[in-house]
């Protein structure tokens, strides 16, 4: 394991480089609500994740009602389910901790996996099941030492939340960049935008995601035959 | 800061929920079974539009009426999509738009 863990390690540097600093941001939001490090080390090793990590601060500030938590959390891992889906066959062959890979299938993660090969001399497992620990090590050592340095902070953190919608805006440009199609991108501002001038930001969530998906659907016939073009 | 319940509640039930959408493919879809094609099709679809909503869920609660009209906002989001489009870094991207954001909100439109 350990061979593995070194010859995977350079395959790690972009999200070392990455989680570092993200976990960081995470670390400092966190503790300006209260929350110290011994939480930001369970919320990353159970979580591990980024965007849902970055919410959860917002969530915890408002004391959110489960319900609430369960349904944005789906909505926002959505995409993790169709990264598993295109991993399947790989994962199938890796042997490997197969549960603990499936559960660390970051976007950092999965951009490494799904794009590199295994070098020569360690399995397909051993390989994966690598590279996804020292992401998650990674991961939680940026929100811990976060959650230390935010607590001692000289100065105001005031603002730091921004770092979620600039996460989301970051997001957004990728999206647009890596689909030819931008109206499910136009239409997810749109209707949000008509439900919570009528409804208000704390009911206009629910409605706003039942249009867009109504909306995508009805068009199915449409844009599928684009596709096929 | 929630109370120790409900700060654990929040926190078990987004744990349980990304865990779940990792795992249900692995679960529900073996090898040579494929999904349904509007499945699919959703999964193509519907994470671009996602992402535009959950940029409108962080402003939701901002008020453009008073206050400071959700300047600084509009601002650091085509901030962050403008860098974000030209040079294609995500730390940097995310790094100035927050700085800039916070600068302005606690020296600017105080």
């Amino acid at each position: 394991m350990i061979n593995a863990l070194k010859k995977s390690f350079k395959y790690t540097l972009p999200v070392l480089f990455g989680y570092i600093p993200l976990g960081f941001a995470f670390g400092i939001m966190l503790a300006a609500k209260g929350y110290g490090p011994e939480w930001a080390f369970f919320m990353s090793v159970i979580i591990f994740s980024g965007t849902g990590q970055y919410l959860i601060c917002s969530l915890l500030a408002a004391g959110a009602a489960i319900p609430h938590v369960i349904l944005i959390t789906f909505l926002l891992h959505f995409r993790y389910f169709f990264y598993g889906l295109s991993m399947i066959d790989k994962y199938h062959k890796a042997g490997g901790i197969k549960w603990y890979m499936i559960f660390g299938l970051t976007d950092e993660t999965y951009a490494i996996l799904s794009t590199e090969k295994p070098p020569e001399g360690i399995t397909r497992g051993a390989f994966y099941t690598a590279v996804t620990f020292m992401n998650h090590c990674y991961w939680i050592i940026g929100s811990v030492l976060g959650a230390v340095v935010g607590g001692i902070l000289p100065f105001s953190t005031k603002g730091i939340e921004f770092v979620m919608t600039a996460l989301f805006s970051v997001l957004v440009v990728e999206q647009w960049k890596a689909h030819k199609n931008h109206f499910p991108a136009l239409i997810g501002f749109v209707l949000p935008i008509i439900s919570l001038i009528i409804l208000g930001s704390e009911h206009f969530l629910i409605p706003a995601l039942l249009a867009v998906s109504v909306v995508l659907m009805c068009l199915r016939p449409v844009f599928e035959k684009e596709e096929r073009l | 800061m929630s109370d120790f319940l409900t700060s654990m509640g929040i926190i078990l039930a987004m744990a349980g929920v990304t865990a779940f959408t990792r795992f249900a493919p692995f679960i529900f879809f073996g090898r040579g079974k494929e999904p349904a094609k509007w499945i699919k099709y959703l999964g193509r679809l519907l994470p671009p539009a996602l992402m535009s909503v959950l940029i409108i869920y962080c402003i939701s609660s901002v008020d453009f009426i008073g206050g400071s009209h959700g300047i600084p906002e509009l601002i650091c989001i085509a901030v962050a999509m403008g860098l974000h489009a030209w040079k294609g870094n995500v730390l940097l991207s995310i790094g100035v738009s927050t700085v800039l954001y916070m600068v302005l909100i606690q020296a600017v439109f105080v």
